[in-house]
């Protein structure tokens, strides 16, 4: 084993301190150091999208980096877009829409989607669908989730 | 699916962390945005015992004018940002159009430019980019600073002429003569995954508009960014009339490109795209070029 290095990070506006080997990846940090299921581990190399998180305040895949390159910058996971008793207009539209049957991708879309409608206050379909190229779904075939991103600006807009 | 352990540095300037490549050397590997190369520690296909992380230096991150009309930009910057860049919009086009087709946004985000040259995939499209801009390299050692030609730093499948201890610094993209154009075109199986094949046009006219230079250079087409030097060359001094630009096409599909067979595409189907990709690139770019001559 190598060396552990100290890391500390926000996540969800949590500061978190942990001793980590530098080959943990970010994804694995954040459900088994910091016990953050939401986040979920799809394929490991960059492809499905599953893994998504916001770096400060941006979309990537946490598969794709090491928790120690978080040290100092702010996450935010699924967890921390609502709560069970205001969930985010993005995550209320998924439900109303059924933009989700299994649930396994969704945090992953919802987190490559708040920013985007933060961006993109009433986008088309093509804009939509240019967003969500970087996730995969296996259940909806993506249209119920286009109508809940629709669903969602609206509400936004309101 | 986990990467195997490795010791792991965080250089906050350029000199520290050549010191750490000219100390560690072979056992050592450079981590850019980390996109291409964590997916492999992922798989096991890369098992660096050491990481030289370059993501704290933010001296390597900048878009800056060059004297010559063109752009410096910094190896480390990401990939989101040379796609935002008003100075790159102005003054490589060429570049700003091609950023939207790497990869996915999430990609975008922390791929960097230096990162993507110095892994050298034939797929990538700013490794084909950079040989049709005539882009050059500034790579640093302890020992100083050479600079390379894209052509000349690109060798094969995943291998540029980087010596262990060198890192890629900055690289100058020239501005584009007058009376030039450009087109990008490829097919992929999904929008965003790796291009089956893909062509970068770059033309410039003469006086009468015909093909003074141009260069075609295909990705996804061999071992590494693969130059339609024939097609090129049955152009020179032609008029960029259908039959001329189909004619490269079917020069460039049949002797310049050298794809290969996989579960993605045979190298028949590959060969068909070069062929189509090439002539509507070169359409493309003769619009182009004649609405800059007006």
């Amino acid at each position: 084993m190598s060396d552990l290095c100290n890391v500390t990070v926000t996540v969800n506006g949590n500061r978190y301190e942990r001793d980590v080997e530098p080959r943990l990846l970010l994804s694995d940090f954040l459900r088994h150091e910091l016990g953050l299921l939401g986040t979920h581990v799809g394929c490991e190399h960059g492809v499905c999208g599953a893994c998504t998180v916001l770096f400060d305040g941006e979309p990537v895949r946490s598969c794709l980096m090491f928790a120690v390159q978080a040290q100092g910058h702010e996450i935010t996971t699924v967890e921390g877009l609502g709560t069970m008793e205001a969930l985010h207009p993005l995550q209320e539209a998924f439900w109303e829409a059924h933009a989700l049957q299994c649930g396994f991708c969704t945090p992953g879309f919802l987190t490559t989607l708040v920013p985007f409608l933060e961006e993109h206050p009433d986008p088309d379909d093509d804009e939509i669908r240019e967003a969500i190229s970087g996730n995969l779904c296996r259940c909806t075939g993506y249209q119920h989730i286009v109508d809940a991103v629709k669903l969602a600006a609206e509400k936004m807009r309101a | 699916m986990k990467p195997p352990p490795f010791e792991y540095y965080a250089p906050t300037t350029l000199d520290e962390a050549l010191a750490l490549m000219a100390e560690h050397g072979y056992d050592a590997k450079a981590l850019a945005g980390g996109q291409s190369l964590i997916p492999m520690m992922n798989f096991r296909l890369a098992q660096p015992e050491i990481l030289v992380d370059l993501n704290n230096i933010a001296d390597l991150s900048y878009i800056r004018p060059s004297d010559d009309g063109g752009v410096l930009i910094g190896a480390m910057t990401r990939h989101k940002t040379v796609g935002h860049s008003p100075l790159i919009a102005e003054r490589a086009p060429l570049l700003h159009e091609t950023m939207p087709n790497i990869a996915t946004e999430q990609i975008r985000n922390r791929g960097t430019f230096g990162g993507s040259l110095a892994h050298a995939d034939p797929s990538a499209e700013l490794v084909a980019v950079s040989v049709a801009l005539d882009a050059r390299l500034r790579i640093c050692s302890q020992e100083g600073e050479r600079w390379v030609p894209a052509k000349e730093f690109f060798v094969s499948l995943f291998t540029t002429i980087l010596e262990p201890e060198e890192l890629v610094v900055e690289i100058a993209v020239p501005p584009m003569p007058e009376r030039s154009g450009w087109s990008l075109k490829e097919v992929a199986r999904r929008p965003h995954d790796f291009a089956l094949t893909g062509v970068v046009a770059v033309l410039t006219l003469d006086d009468e508009n015909h093909c003074q230079q141009v260069k075609l250079v295909y990705l996804s087409a061999g071992d590494g960014p693969v130059e339609g030097i024939q097609a090129a060359a049955s152009l020179q001094g032609q008029p960029l009339t259908a039959e001329n630009i189909q004619a490269a096409a079917e020069i460039a599909a049949s002797e310049d490109v050298d794809p290969s067979s996989d579960i993605h595409a045979t190298a028949e189907y590959r060969r068909h795209l070069a062929k189509v990709l090439t002539r509507q690139t070169l359409e493309e770019a003769y619009e182009r070029a004649i609405s800059n001559t007006q």
